[in-house]
């Protein structure tokens, strides 16, 4: 395996941009990001995205997200329908093949021109599911109801997930929603999408971010301590939420236990965790205790910029690795209805 | 500066989408049509359903015949539910609050999604025990079953009325999803303001401080570098005809001309990039390669390209081929 490193991480989020199109929004994020790896733009061998058509409800989103890059003269690259943590997974493997040693990761989307949970409802089975038309919310709903259940965990724990992330979020410049919340002052809302509240909710976000990563020597050249990726698996498991147990992520467990998340301290976790109890999953699937500092940006709670928001996880892992606030950390990003797959990297900084 | 433009955007498929079932799929819907609801026993001996074609741990496939379909239900038993207060109009199957819940038929060992129209949030909880509601009239689709409904102690599920099949009538291999998704959609900036011009009988373009070249109807970045075309530049409304094609198929939009007439890609005078229009005010047979053309404006501008009707021959001598040989 070649030691691959995060170089540089730059992300954009707002609740609503109506000014700039998807486009234009991606332009500063890009081009910091490029700026900001000390490598040369022309020397990035490799550029890979992550978008959504069906945000804008427009076909080929990333051609158009070429635009920001500049694709002349043709450029290597590639393109997920994903969050853009499985396109830093591609540019992560690009890498490993040993043809190229440095990529551009991004990821850009904007939420708030559609309904987002709505236009979600269109990745369930098209058969026996899509024409009931639940939306996402609903889907996540059901999956808290049967957690809470089984857990023997409540509200209150929700809430208490709910409020951290928007006093988390206070320290983000990038948070959409903050504030000094008690998980008392969550609990006294009302519950939406029972047994969830709006502050359960992900808020709807316009955003980007991009990575620069790159390959040992170089990225020791670019970067004084590089946030290098230990680890980085996903895994997936059953479309039907009927065939799965919902009150657990075994695909998360398994991508975790893959990557080594055990194999040493766990500092910080940045999850990407879009409904409270989806955090407390996640954290269980991934066996994190109270020595980890999880979700310290605040999360997707605080900002979900959609295809941008797992993406942001490794970002918000490596830069505190790079200051040294951590030594070692874990990103995880998800996609599909309810947890269905799940990827983990594991960062760590020194070493190499 | 240009005035931010947002324009209402329905994604639609008109009639609805329509999907093959395939068999495995198609005898589960037949089953609904006809009143039953069918499950399939895997090789690990649970019973799944709804079926799918593949087994959802192993992947093996699943025959769509054969002693491994079983019927379940109708009684079942909740799993695990949300409740809906505000139904969505055309989507959702009740027009009254209900609750989505996944339920587990009797005899299966997984559930299946639907609707239950329990009344309130309070007649539903994980363990309650339903029973399909079915429509009289059964097309072999999901919603065949209009919702599930509580079933007391004791009680029986109300059967369904009968299908009475019509005498060439075959199993289930289609069905249609109606699917429409509304947007605000954000022209960006560098469009609006592109627009606009348009509303003044001008052609906006810009380019970036990096690079000299400028990008009529620019959509924000010089694409050969990604920089941000933050200089605004007026062109032209005259160019040369790059290169075009003479269009002979009927009713491509509701704006296109009467056939046979021509599309071109115009170079336009001071701009590095080629635009699309509709070639008129000449005889077909006579447009060609660097042919000079100006935009024939309307009389009402308005910020839209309702603005340039067409555009044609200028009368100025063709331009030379290394003029736009670069552009093709």
């Amino acid at each position: 395996m070649r030691d691959v490193a995060v170089v540089s991480f730059v992300q954009s989020a707002v609740a609503r941009d109506a000014e700039h199109n998807e486009v234009e929004m991606l332009v500063p994020t890009l081009h910091a990001a490029v700026a900001e790896s000390g490598i040369p733009k022309q020397d990035i061998a490799f550029v890979c995205s992550g978008s959504l058509d069906y945000l804008q409800g427009g076909p080929f989103a990333f051609v158009s997200g070429l635009d920001a890059v500049g694709a002349w003269p043709p450029l290597r690259e590639s393109h997920v329908e994903m969050d853009a943590a499985w396109a830093l997974y591609e540019a992560w493997v690009a890498i490993q093949t040993g043809e190229v040693d440095s990529a551009l990761v991004y990821g850009f989307g904007k939420s708030s021109p559609g309904d987002l949970h709505e236009i979600m409802t269109l990745q369930y089975d098209p058969y026996y599911v899509v024409p009931l038309w639940p939306s996402m919310v609903d889907m996540s709903a059901l999956q808290a109801r049967a957690y809470l259940d089984a857990s023997g965990r409540g509200e209150d724990d929700l809430a208490e997930v709910a409020a951290r992330a928007q006093r988390n979020g206070r320290s983000n410049p990038y948070a959409v929603r903050a504030g000094d919340l008690s998980a008392g002052d969550v609990r006294a809302r009302p519950v939406t999408h029972d047994p969830l509240r709006d502050d359960d909710i992900a808020p709807i976000t316009d955003g980007t971010a991009a990575v620069v990563i790159a390959a040992g020597d170089l990225a020791r050249s670019v970067c004084e301590r590089p946030a290098w990726i230990r680890g980085i698996e996903h895994r997936i498991e059953a479309h039907s939420l009927g065939v799965r147990d919902l009150t657990t992520s075994e695909s998360t467990r398994a991508a975790g236990a893959a990557a080594g998340v055990a194999n040493g301290k766990v500092d910080v976790a940045e999850l990407h965790a879009q409904f409270s109890h989806e955090e407390l999953i996640l954290a269980e699937a991934l066996g994190l205790g109270g020595d980890t500092a999880i979700n310290p940006s605040g999360g997707p709670l605080a900002s979900n910029p959609v295809m941008s928001a797992g993406l942001i996880r490794v970002g918000e892992v490596a830069r505190r690795i790079w200051s040294g606030e951590a030594g070692r950390g874990v990103a995880h990003a998800t996609s599909g209805p309810c947890l269905q797959q799940n990827l983990v990297c594991v960062l760590e900084g020194g070493g190499n | 500066m240009a005035v931010p433009l947002v324009e209402p955007h329905v994604l639609e498929y008109p009639g609805g989408y329509t999907r093959s079932v395939g068999p495995v799929i198609g005898r589960f819907l037949t089953s609904l049509r006809d009143g039953r609801i069918e499950a399939v026993r895997l090789a690990d001996g649970r019973v799944l359903v709804p079926p799918t074609e593949y087994d959802p741990t192993t992947s093996a496939p699943v025959a769509a015949d054969g002693p491994n379909w079983l019927e379940v239900g109708p009684r079942g038993t909740v799993q695990t539910f949300t409740w809906v207060a505000s139904p969505r109009a055309g989507k959702h199957p009740l027009t009254k609050p209900f609750a989505f819940a996944l339920i587990r038929p009797d005899g299966a060992d997984t559930a299946l999604l639907h609707v239950v129209d329990c009344g309130s949030a309070d007649g539903i909880r994980i363990g309650s025990r339903v029973a399909p509601r079915w429509r009289a009239e059964r097309t072999g689709h999901i919603t065949d079953i209009e919702a599930w409904v509580p079933l007391g102690d004791g009680e029986e599920p109300e059967p369904p009325a009968l299908h009475a099949p019509a005498e060439d009538e075959q199993p289930v291999t289609g069905i249609t999803s109606p699917t429409r998704l509304e947007y605000e959609l954000t022209a960006g900036m560098a469009t609006a303001r592109y627009l606009e011009g348009l509303g003044e009988g001008k052609i906006i373009g810009a380019r970036a401080p990096s690079s000299s070249d400028v990008y009529a109807a620019s959509r924000g970045t010089d694409p050969i570098t990604g920089d941000a075309t933050s200089i605004e530049v007026e062109v032209k409304d005259r160019g040369v005809i790059t290169t075009f094609c003479v269009v002979n198929i009927p009713g491509l939009s509701e704006l296109a001309p009467e056939i046979p007439y021509v599309s071109a890609q115009i170079l336009l005078d001071g701009a590095n990039n080629t635009f699309f229009g509709l070639i008129r005010g000449v005889e077909v047979d006579d447009v060609h390669m660097g042919m000079r053309v100006k935009v024939k404006w309307a009389d009402e501008l308005k910020p839209d390209h309702t603005s340039i009707l067409w555009w044609e021959p200028t009368g100025e001598p063709d331009e030379d081929y290394d003029r736009y040989k670069d552009y093709l």
